[in-house]
Parts: structure tokens; sequence; C-alpha cells
């Protein structure tokens, strides 16, 4: 143990990896899955070690191959992203049994291991991000997750899905140039890619609004904005997460977007902040005026969506807007409510999606009007769709309603009055398309065509209601969720000018 | 047939060489230009050359579909070996200096293995695209 402790951060993404390319070598599906349902649950345990360590004893710093930074890359773990190492693993670990039955279903037996081999692939990038202190590495990262993912949605049994891959393919790399452009500006600038040498050296030699350095924020805030469907460079998400495999849309939606935030956050505040005050630009605004439409526009084309999923996938691109909102207010409350809303978002929708997985599982339906009484059919299915679905609406009592009180109080300490009314009405759009769905589940007669569903199997369900719990109970007992946010966001404020 | 007579002696004869050339720009790839990506994209030209003379079922006889596919992970795995091997040993990842009795010949030997997986999976793959394409419509 003693031995292991101290290579920890390279075995985060080392271990996935090298899984993936096991998985790459195997013809059948089931064994593939063996060794992905082995590497994602020992993820959680690696990154909780690893938060357990930055909490008690400070950042780690590993080096890779022993070149020292900033000449080498660096693996640097601190609060922040500790925190999101942790969601992306547990949220891996939680969901992986749901798979091998959701993806049996769904995906040709010839492609089952190539399906495992991609999601390992995806972990690995997203966890690379995550861990990495080089700008340069983290595009590394965001490519190897990235490729993986359009092969994910390409896998979905419609053909559409092949369209929506091919879709995010083109706006993803448009994305990652934006991103690596920016990082090449940054070089020039600094001679440097590590992040936190960087933003030593930008205080430094560039200090206040050289256009130079805003020109670099402006790349890297773009492209990464196009990873994480900032309304309005969504268009790729709705088609993406409706035709993906129902299991790979429950992943990618509780992640891959997270991981693009999380990397925003760490531009803005790690390696910007401490030279700019990026609450005075004008970035702090158009993200506040994009957050805000994002509200309300996405909410509202998914009140009139009428596939399940894609709505679903708009309401992803409302959530976030919250979280987005929370980065534009950038004060203690504020930054603690779209940290923390990374989180529940993350559960509820993961719980969702898996629920419409569900469903598809025994149904195959998958428009609103033939859901007609699946609640009848499928109750414990439906309750943990109608409890994640709460919690999208922040009813008081689920994880939701914590994420939005923090960004209603950072809205009142920046004095936006208008910004709390926009997210309670922002809110009950929300409780307009998750009630379409629990009206047409629950109220209508069951119709013929659902006539012999009933509740999945236990390994598709217990993840699902593991999910939908989590919902409750970090609405309740808000210490690991908002009390961590709220340390990350005293420290990542703490950093800037 | 016959009238190509010339051609598929001539790519008979140039095959060794090619495949020598890609050695070649394998191993300088440590003094001068090239290196595994260069030296794999000239092996899967092999590839290509053979389905262009000899037809899709020749070349797949001597780099069976099987065989292609297993060496893209395979090359990786090659990589991403070297760097744990370096783990094992009670370095950091990827760090080569305990493979070899010094430094200097152990990052030899570590960017040896490490374009050597390069070469296996950029050739792997190269050739799977280039099959994958020939395969349309068949």
């Amino acid at each position: 143990m003693k031995a292991v402790w101290p290579h920890l951060p390279a075995l985060q993404v080392v271990i996935p990896l090298i899984g993936a390319l096991l998985a790459g070598f195997m013809r059948r599906g089931t064994t593939a899955f063996a060794l992905a349902l082995v590497v994602s649950w020992l993820m959680p345990v690696i990154a909780v070690c690893m938060l357990w360590q930055v909490l008690s004893s400070g950042t780690i710093s590993y080096h890779l191959g022993g070149w020292e930074p900033p000449w080498g890359i660096e693996y640097r773990v601190d609060a922040l992203n500790g925190f999101v190492l942790v969601l992306v693993s547990v949220v891996g670990a939680v969901i992986m049994p749901f798979a091998r039955r959701s993806v049996a279903f769904e995906i040709a037996a010839p492609q089952r291991a190539w399906f495992y081999c991609m999601y390992l692939l995806c972990l690995t990038g997203l966890l690379g991000i995550a861990i990495t202190g080089d700008a340069f590495n983290a595009f590394v990262f965001l490519e190897i997750s990235s490729l993986s993912t359009y092969v994910l949605i390409a896998l979905g049994p419609d053909r559409r899905a092949l369209v929506a891959a091919f879709q995010y393919l083109i706006m993803g790399t448009i994305g990652a140039t934006f991103y690596v452009i920016g990082v090449g500006l940054l070089y020039l600038l600094t001679g440097t890619l590590n992040m936190a040498d960087m933003a030593v050296r930008l205080a430094e030699a560039w200090p206040g609004q050289s256009p130079a350095v805003i020109a670099a924020l402006t790349f890297v805030t773009v492209g990464v904005s196009l990873k994480l469907a900032l309304f309005p460079l969504h268009a790729w998400l709705p088609n993406a997460y409706a035709y993906a495999p129902s299991w790979a849309t429950a992943f990618l939606a509780a992640t891959a977007t997270k991981v693009a935030i999380y990397l925003l956050i760490r531009f803005l505040f790690s390696v910007f902040g401490a030279s700019i005050d990026v609450r005075a630009l004008p970035l702090s605004d158009i993200l506040m005026a994009l957050s805000v439409a994002a509200m309300f526009i996405a909410s509202t084309v998914a009140v009139f969506e009428r596939n399940v999923k894609r709505m679903l996938a708009y309401s992803s691109v409302a959530q976030i807007g919250y979280i987005t909102l929370g980065i534009a207010l950038a004060n203690q409350a504020g930054l603690t409510g779209g940290l923390v809303h990374i989180v529940n978002h993350a559960l509820m929708k993961a719980a969702l999606f898996l629920a419409v997985g569900a469903v598809f599982y025994r149904a195959c339906p998958m428009n609103l009007t033939d859901l007609a009484g699946i609640g009848r059919r499928m109750p414990l299915t439906m309750t943990a769709f109608t409890i994640a679905g709460f919690g999208l609406v922040g009813t008081p009592g689920t994880s939701g309603f914590i994420s939005k009180w923090y960004l209603a109080i950072g809205a009142i300490e920046r004095g936006w009055w208008p910004l709390v009314i926009a997210i309670m009405a922002s809110s009950l759009l929300a409780l307009l398309y998750v009630g379409r769905v629990l009206e047409v589940a629950w109220l209508r007669k069951p119709s013929p065509a659902i006539a012999d569903a009933s509740d999945p199997p236990l390994s598709m369900l217990l993840p699902l209601l593991v999910l939908a719990l989590a919902t409750i109970y970090f609405g309740i007992d808000t210490e690991w969720t908002a009390g961590m946010a709220s340390t990350v966001a005293k420290a990542l404020l703490g950093g800037v000018r | 047939m016959s009238l190509d007579l010339i051609l598929r002696i001539g790519t008979k004869l140039i095959l060794p060489f090619i495949l020598l050339f890609a050695l070649y720009v394998q191993f300088h790839g440590d003094y001068g230009p090239g290196g595994g990506f260069q030296a794999g994209v000239i092996t899967s030209g092999v590839v290509v050359l053979l389905t262009i003379t000899f037809g899709l079922e020749a070349a797949q006889r001597m780099a069976p579909q099987a065989v292609v596919q297993r060496m893209i992970p395979l090359g990786v795995l090659i990589y991403a070996g070297t760097g744990v091997a370096g783990l094992l040993l009670g370095k950091n990842f990827l760090d080569y200096s305990v493979l070899g009795h010094d430094a200097v010949h152990a990052h030899e030997l570590g960017i040896f293995l490490v374009e050597a997986g390069v070469l296996v999976t950029v050739a792997g793959t190269m050739t799977a695209i280039f099959y994958a394409f020939v395969e349309r419509g068949r």
C-alpha cells in the first residue's frame, strides 16, 4: 500500500488506459464488461484516497517520467480537481452494472467489446483532463475523450446516430482547435505549458489587460464552451444525446460536459484569475446573459420536445446554464452553487437517462405519447425518474434545491434581483417539461403497446435507485456536496485578484 | 493477367526494400528525421501496394484483418507497458532511467520500446483504415 500511495495520480489515468487496451483485444462483450466493471470500481477508490490526501496534507504533484515541472508534464491534484475526479469516477462506478443488459440489448454482438473499449478510453480522457496540470496535456486528453465519445455516439441503435456523431465531430474539433490556439498564444506569452507556472508568469510579465492575454482567454473560453455546450454553442448536444446508446448518454451527460466546465473554471480562476480580474471583463456579462438565455430558451424547447431523450438533452443545456451562471457570478455563494450543481446535476441527469434507458430496454418507445401509463407497468423505474425530475425542478428536499438556493444567494449578494426571479421562473419551465412526462406516465391508462413491460432486472434497477436516493440525500445532508464546493470556491476566489 | 507481369515481379522485388526502408526510418529516428509514426505509415504502404497489384485477398492472406485489428491496441500496450515498467521498478510512470544499467542506456531502451509501440499501432491503424475503405461496397 505504501509503495502504491505516491503513484495514485498516474494510476488514476493508467489503469483505465490499460483497461481500454485489453478490452481492445477482447471479442466477447461479457468479458470486456467484466473488465470495465473492475476498472470502474477501482477508480473511485483511487480518487477518494487522493481527495483525502489533498484535504489532509495539501496539493499533490506528480512528475511524469521524473521530469520536474514546468519542463515535464505534471499531474496536480488540489481540492477542485480532486472533487471532479471523485464525481466522474463515482458516476462511472455506480452506473456501470446497468451497462451489461442495456448494451447487450442495443448494440450488435461484434461491437460490444469495442463499446467497452471506447468507454474506458473516454474515462481515461475525462480523468486525464481533470488530473493534469499541463495545458497541452489537457488538450491531448480532451481529444482522447472526444474521439472515443464520437465512437460511443455512433454505436447508437438508430442510424441517425451516425449523423449526430458526425455533427459532434465537426463541432468538437472546432472547439478543440480554438482551445489549442488559446494555449498556443499562452505559450508564446509565457513560454510554459504548466498551468500553475503559467499563472505565475502571466501575473509577473503581463499584468493588466494585455490584448494578447485577452485573445488567449477568448480562444480558450470559446473552445471549452463548445465542449461544455454553453448556449448557443450547444447545437451538437441534443442529437448526440438522443441517438447515442442509452447507457452512453447517461455516462456522457453526467461526466463529459462537467469535465469541460471544470476546465473553464480552472482557466478562468486559476490561470487567468491571478493576473486579470475576469469579473471586470465583458466576458462575465456575456457568460451571464448566455446562461440566462440557456435557462429559458433551452427549457422552452424542452417543453415542446416530443422525444423524451431529446427533451432531457435540452434540459441538460438549460441546467448547464445554471452552472455557468454560478461561474459568472464569481462570488462565494454563486460559485458554490455552480460547483454543487455540477455534482447534483450529474447525479440526477444520470438517473433520468438511466430511467429512460430502462424504459427503452423493456418497452422500446421513446416518444412521449407512447409512454402512456408506463408508471403503472414500471413503478420503481418511474419513481426514480420522478424523484430525479423533481430534482431538476429544484423542489425543496432534493439536491436541485440546494444548488438553486446558493445561486439565488449569490445573485442577491451581487445585487442582481432580476436573476433570482429568472432562476425561479426557469424552474417553473422545468416543472412544465418534467410534469408533462409525469402526467403521461402516471395518470394516463396504460397503452396496449406496453402491456408486458415491467421493472428491469436488479442490475439495472439498483444504479437507478441509488442515484435517485442520492438526489434526495444530497438535498438534506449537504456536508459532502455543498460543504466541499464551498471549500473549493473559497480556495478559487482566494487565488484571484 | 500476363500484361501486368512486370508490375507483379517489380512489386515482389521492391517489397522487401520498402520494409527495410521502414526499419531504417524507425531506427534512424534516434539521430535524424523519422521514427515510429513514419515507419508505421511506410509499413502499411506495403499492404496498399500488395492490394493494388495482387488484390485484397492476397493482401489479407499476408496481413489478416484479425492481426491488423489486434496490432492497434498492442502498440499502445507496448508504449504504456514501458511506462508501467518504470512504475514497477519504483520510479514514476514513464521514467525509463531504471530500465538499463545506466541512465543513458536506459533512456535509449525506453525510447526504442516506445517507438516500437508507435510503429505497431500506426501500421495497424493505417492498414485497418485502408481495409475499411477497400471493403466498402464489396
